[in-house]
């Protein structure tokens, strides 16, 4: 992959499209480049939210473990898409397992630098607040379809 | 573009469109656990036996008539002594020598339909209704959006598009399915991903590990394809809460109504606009349908009691 600065990479992501340059460059100073391999888990249900990712290439199966039966892929995330919510929202809990389908890479941020700087800077913190809820929003919308089970439904 | 609904122009010149021309089941194949294709051929005139005509089933049999249709219209498929139903036209408009129709078993007509063996009789009225508009969609982009069975009446569509490729943009198809063993046309959508001029996304609401497709709603295919959404001509099928959501979707990107096209679904009995089972605010979805503009659609598409 071409090597691109990080800030020049998050400006031209809609996930963080208009975000105040000084604010990209903060963002940028809390992330760093990721590789997970195929089969690898970026992050386990329980875990703390350390951390959330943007996807640069790749493909991230959320997974919901069931005891006595495989694994059940909810959604899978790639490139461009943004995974992990809970580092903003209390208590900071990862909700499912997130595996590596294929060679992942991606920018890993760091929440707990990130929620201090969202602390201090209330203009900064509304402003993730904002677009990770609008995430939250979408995710949910797209479980509740998939719950409708509509294709069943057609005949 | 206009977005009048007229009403289709084969009813109109059809001698009696409420009596069945008798086929017989040429072959079935089971695409899915609960979803088969079946080929209807047409039956012969009436084969005259010792001088008298002997016929195969009830009701007429003028079944030698082309199976000429344009893609998107439908077939009323009458399995004899169980019922009548609509089911839309899954084959290709270049094979004329017979009607394919897919159809998953959800009642008592389908169930009996799927349980046909070859050679059996069934009664087809048709073909009726509106078609995708394929003319109107030549050097615009085209977005196709299936959602579960509905990959079925579009698949006409996408062999046209593919027979005329130079007439069209960029092309893609947009698939989303209940689960990896419920994915219609398995092989075909294979040949068709490794084509270079069709992008191909298919999502499944439900996967295991093994499963190395996407998961989510269909809606979330929008963005992984590559398509000018000013420059769009849209045409879907599927559940109507998915086609709303998929409008919405594409709107929002920037298409307009008038260029996004729904295949809808009602409870049709006649076919032909008369007995008014299948009315739509101001539509019959068998007359001004099923394939219909958004743009008619969408102020209605939104009322619960519609």
């Amino acid at each position: 992959m071409q090597e691109q600065p990080l800030d020049a990479f998050l400006a031209a992501h809609p996930f963080f499209k208009e975000l105040d340059q000084a604010y990209l460059h903060l963002l940028a100073g809390c992330a760093s480049n990721v590789v997970f391999q195929p089969g690898q888990y970026l992050f386990r249900e329980g875990d703390q939210a350390n951390r959330f990712f943007a996807i640069r290439q790749g493909k991230v199966a959320l997974e919901i473990a069931v005891p006595g039966r495989v694994a059940i892929t909810i959604e899978t995330l790639d490139d461009g898409d943004v995974l992990g919510w809970s580092w903003i929202v209390p208590p900071h809990t990862k909700q499912f397992d997130a595996r590596a389908v294929e060679l992942t890479r991606a920018l890993a941020f760091d929440a707990t630098c990130l929620r201090g700087k969202c602390e201090h800077d209330p203009k900064l913190g509304f402003e993730l607040m904002k677009r990770f809820t609008q995430l939250l929003g979408q995710r949910l919308q797209a479980t509740r379809l998939q719950l409708l089970d509509v294709y069943t439904s057609s005949a | 573009m206009s977005t009048q609904v007229a009403p289709n122009p084969t009813i109109a010149t059809r001698e009696d469109p409420m009596v069945p021309r008798v086929f017989k089941v040429q072959s079935v194949r089971r695409e899915t656990a609960d979803t088969s294709t079946l080929a209807l051929q047409p039956v012969p005139p009436a084969r005259h036996v010792s001088g008298r005509a002997a016929r195969v089933g009830p009701g007429p049999s003028d079944g030698a008539a082309s199976c000429a249709f344009s893609p998107g219209q439908f077939n009323m498929v009458y399995v004899f002594g169980v019922g009548e139903i609509p089911i839309s036209i899954s084959g290709s408009p270049r094979q004329p020598q017979h009607f394919i129709h897919t159809t998953r078993v959800v009642g008592a007509v389908t169930k009996a339909l799927c349980g046909l063996k070859r050679g059996a009789a069934v009664g087809v009225r048709g073909p009726f209704g509106s078609a995708w508009p394929l003319r109107e969609a030549e050097g615009h982009d085209v977005v196709i959006v299936a959602g579960g069975i509905g990959l079925a009446p579009l698949r006409p569509a996408v062999l046209e598009l593919m027979a005329h490729r130079d007439r069209y943009g960029r092309i893609a198809l947009l698939y989303g399915t209940r689960s990896p063993e419920d994915m219609l046309f398995r092989k075909e959508l294979e040949r068709w991903r490794g084509r270079f001029d069709l992008e191909v996304h298919v999502t499944v609401d439900r996967a295991t590990a093994e499963w190395r497709g996407h998961v989510g709603v269909v809606t979330a295919l929008f963005h992984r394809a590559t398509f000018d959404p000013s420059n769009t001509m849209a045409m879907m099928c599927g559940p109507e809460v998915m086609m709303r959501f998929s409008a919405r979707e594409l709107i929002k990107r920037g298409a307009t109504v008038d260029r996004i096209f729904a295949s809808m679904e009602r409870n049709m009995k006649c076919a032909i606009g008369t007995c008014g089972h299948c009315q739509f605010g101001p539509m019959f979805i068998c007359k001004n349908g099923p394939v219909l503009p958004y743009s008619a659609l969408h102020s209605w598409i939104e009322w619960r009691e519609i």
